[in-house]
């Protein structure tokens, strides 16, 4: 009776799930908890709680929230390197006799959780994030076109970050790669929890994706300042429009997929079974079909970044601009006829592949442009080697050769051979890490006094990017050798010792990289500390184009006292060679929207259902779910949600402003 | 917006750079677009259920088939009614213009009812089918069936949800323009899911029927 009650109250949690019986991860869990007891201590201690919830989390500034998102994507990096530097320590050991130190069952959650976290908790949240912050600015709007929305969204991803991260020490995440791929995924092979927290997380994160999608969508369309027209608008801007473009045209096939597969879990319907009239490839078909646009979500606002900054740096207007915006419309739009170079050895046919090759390979003609865009950007420019173009230049000296293995692997004969094997992995990871990482380090560098109001220390911002370009290089090439070799991915253990030393070289470029990641940290560490040398009084640090510079450092509440009034495409560079002169008086009352914890307590509770019913807790996830609609139709009934911030403060904030200017010599 | 538009060349004498005019910036200017955007996002979410529906439509496993499991004529009446709800919450938007709230209020409720029986309907079909052994588990034909009617179905509830709480929303704080955003956002809703059904009848029942 009380085992009943039991099952009934905790549904398949029992002592069992918690993996104490796992040195690595119960080290990882002291840890973690540990830090965690610290960290929470110390913002008791500091009386940082009121200030977290007033100032940060119940925000709906759209320039607060970008700066979470980036906050969370760097946490999550952390996590994700943690998994990577432990897979490429497996390989560099596990040969002949030596099983390595990682069970098959730890690392095969490992590859997987690595390449989850990597894309949905890394990666996504750095391009929203960025997005977020700057997009608004760009566009000379004062926030998003909803406020509100954006703050769910942010929690939302975070909630299924949290989701993520609760397997590592309550139960165990998927072993089946990053895409779960029927039937694998189906209950027949992964009946524990595993699959489970894969489909809440996604799920869970995946609303916030998209209704964050929606939102700067409507905010590009509907808020940009008077005078900016589509073709006026930063380059930056249009790469987040078509992001936002794909996101909301992808992630809804994700959420389907991912519907049907939980479906066949807990239902016991036959969508990818092998029985009862299912088919596993739909599945491989229908995630790729969201899976590839995916890809391009990532890139795309990357190339914005780089345009942005070459042009900066440069001291020119972008070489192009127009061709460089159908190029991100192509790539849009293709992005979607490619998904079939995934699976090539399915075996649809030589027509059906022959299609899905030559789609692909035509991806590359927008691409090409935009690389040769930028390089004519260049030529002839003064060029000036800060941070983010140093990034930018190593972008494109590696992605060009990420993309040239793209297009070999687009053909179906050499990919018939390339499948799965270490090459692929080299390629993506050409692309993934010298595309959209260096993208993102490129816009963290150019952003950051934006945000904060002073530079990033350049010595050890240098650290970090020769430790991240070579150690990437030390670290991928041995794939690619590994790879032309035959030898496949995910792999525990190797036999042949002729192999071992490309793994080490690659664990030793991976190390590197390590160094890298440490060097950004002590980077920020350390221009916060030195922060008033580094202090931007201008608002315009990097003599820029767009309207991002056209504020103080960081940006007033409210953006711009005053709607900027576009009449060039760089319209910044436009109102200073110009002498547009800034308005010092006749400031107005500003209407604003109110923060709410709506957001945050919507997906608190969407993140317990999540976990009630990766655990068979239905009452848990009824009552939650319940929960979560009376909250959400209660906030509805809230009418009252924007308010004014008086002309006595603006004046205040835009008089601190003219001094500010006035010391810079302005 | 008066001061602005025109673009002048470099070199001519500078034209505004800030809009400095005072105007208001209505709110909710954006909801229309963005809750389209959604709505479209949504219509995805189906496009993969008939997607799905089109591979498995066939995939019988020696199970019952359409032509044995559909009863038309039942069909015909719940789509019927919605159908007729969709009319009923024209005639609430008609009513909403004239700054009508009990006519709202009172064809809100009718399509209320309208929704309502097209669920009941539906659930009757459903515990018919289970009844017969015709459950989602028993073919994959049947898994996308049901999840493809049953995610309307679905949304129609959390409709009739969003119908209620917009009544009452509306009886308290009358026909004021953050409610009438509200009822136009429900409206599209409304008439979507009411396109989806089309789908649904003609593509699952009509040629299922007939496969």
């Amino acid at each position: 009776m009380s085992d009943t009650l039991l099952k009934f109250l905790f549904g398949r949690l029992s002592i069992e799930s918690f993996p104490i019986h796992e040195p690595i991860i119960l080290a990882t869990f002291i840890a973690v908890a540990l830090g965690g007891v610290v960290l929470l201590g110390a913002l008791t201690y500091f009386k940082l709680w009121g200030y977290l919830w007033k100032e940060w989390f119940t925000s709906v500034d759209h320039k607060k929230i970008g700066i979470m998102y980036m906050v969370l994507g760097l946490v999550m990096l952390l996590r994700g390197f943690a998994d990577a530097i432990m897979m490429r320590l497996q390989q560099a050991m596990a040969f002949g006799a030596n099983e390595g130190y990682l069970n098959a069952h730890h690392f095969d959650q490992i590859f997987t959780a690595h390449g989850v976290i990597m894309i949905f908790f890394v990666a996504m949240p750095f391009v929203t994030g960025l997005m977020n912050f700057v997009v608004p600015l760009q566009i000379g709007a004062r926030d998003v076109s909803f406020p509100f929305l954006n703050n769910f969204s942010f929690w939302m991803t975070a909630a299924g970050a949290a989701v993520v991260m609760a397997s590592l020490f309550v139960g165990e995440f998927a072993r089946t790669g990053w895409l779960a791929m029927a039937p694998l995924s189906g209950l027949d092979y992964s009946p524990d929890v595993g699959v489970d927290y894969y489909i809440w997380a996604l799920q869970v994160a995946g609303v916030g994706t998209l209704l964050s999608g929606v939102n700067l969508l409507a905010t590009i369309i509907k808020m940009r300042a008077p005078g900016m027209t589509m073709m006026k608008m930063p380059v930056f801007t249009w790469s987040a429009l078509v992001t936002n473009v794909l996101i909301v045209a992808a992630f809804p096939i994700l959420t389907a997929v991912l519907a049907m597969l939980s479906l066949d879990r807990y239902v016991g319907t036959h969508f990818f079974t092998n029985t009862g009239g299912g088919n596993p490839m739909m599945y491989v078909n229908m995630i790729w079909i969201w899976g590839h646009p995916e890809v391009y979500i990532l890139i795309l606002p990357a190339f914005g970044i780089f345009s942005e900054v070459v042009s900066t740096f440069s001291g020119k207007r972008l070489f192009g601009y127009t061709s460089m915006i159908y190029a991100l419309i192509v790539i849009c739009i293709l992005a979607y006829l490619v998904w079939l170079h995934h699976f090539f050895t399915m075996g649809s046919g030589a027509s059906v592949n022959s299609f899905f090759g030559i789609t692909t390979m035509i991806i590359s003609i927008p691409t090409g442009a935009k690389i040769f865009n930028w390089l004519f950007t260049m030529y002839k420019g003064r060029i000036r080697f800060e941070l983010p173009m140093m990034w930018s230049i190593a972008f494109m000296l590696t992605f060009v050769i990420g993309g040239m293995t793209g297009v070999l692997l687009a053909v179906p004969p050499a990919d018939f051979v390339l499948h799965n094997s270490l090459f692929l992995i080299a390629h993506f990871h050409n692309v993934i890490i010298g595309g959209v990482l260096f993208g993102m380090f490129a816009g963290i560098n150019y952003w950051w006094p934006k945000a904060f109001g002073f530079k990033l220390d350049k010595k050890w911002g240098l650290v970090s990017f020769w430790c991240w370009v070579v150690g990437f290089w030390v670290a991928f090439t041995p794939l690619y050798i590994l790879g032309l070799m035959g030898i496949t991915r995910r792999l525990r253990h190797f036999d042949d010792p002729s192999l071992q030393i490309w793994f080490v070289i690659a664990a030793l470029g991976a190390a590197i990289i390590a160094v890298g990641i440490a060097a950004f940290l002590i980077q920020i560490f350390v221009s916060i500390r030195n922060r008033e040398a580094l202090r931007d009084f201008t608002g315009d640090p990097w003599d820029g184009r767009s309207l991002e510079w056209a504020t103080s450092s960081p940006p007033p509440e409210y953006n711009f006292a005053f709607t900027p009034v576009i009449h060039d495409l760089d319209a910044w560079y436009d109102m200073k060679s110009r002498n547009a002169a800034r308005p010092v008086d006749g400031f107005r009352d500003i209407h604003m929207p109110k923060s709410t914890g709506a957001g945050m307590i919507l997906a608190g509770m969407s993140a317990v259902i999540a976990l009630a019913m990766i655990w068979y807790i239905w009452w848990l996830a009824a009552l939650a779910f319940v929960g979560l609609l009376v909250v959400a139709i209660g906030h509805t009934f809230n009418y009252d949600r924007d308010f004014h911030i008086p002309a006595d403060e603006v004046t205040r904030v835009e008089n601190a402003r003219t001094q500010s200017l006035a010391s810079a010599g302005l | 917006m008066a001061t602005m538009t025109e673009t002048t060349p470099p070199g001519t004498e500078a034209p505004a750079f800030w809009d400095l005019d005072p105007h208001e910036h209505p709110p909710g200017a954006s909801t229309m677009l963005g809750f389209w955007l959604y709505l479209m996002s949504d219509c995805l979410i189906f496009a993969m259920l008939f997607a799905s529906w089109g591979v498995y439509g066939a995939s019988y496993a020696g199970g019952p088939t359409p032509k044995e499991l559909f009863d038309l004529k039942l069909v015909a009446v719940n789509t019927a009614m919605l159908l007729f709800s969709s009319i009923t919450y024209g005639f609430a938007m008609i009513a909403s213009d004239e700054k009508r709230k009990s006519a709202v209020l009172g064809w809100l409720a009718a399509t209320g009812l309208f929704g309502a029986a097209f669920l009941a309907i539906e659930l009757y079909e459903f515990s018919h089918l289970l009844h017969e052994g015709a459950g989602p588990q028993r073919s994959a034909f049947l898994s996308a069936f049901f999840t493809l009617v049953g995610t309307h179905g679905l949304h129609v509830t959390f409709g009739l949800i969003w119908l209620i709480t917009l009544m009452v929303q509306v009886s308290r704080r009358g026909l004021e323009p953050a409610n009438l955003r509200r009822l136009q956002c429900l409206s599209l809703f409304w008439h979507f899911l009411d396109v989806i059904w089309i789908g649904v009848f003609t593509f699952v029942y009509l040629l299922g029927v007939l496969r």
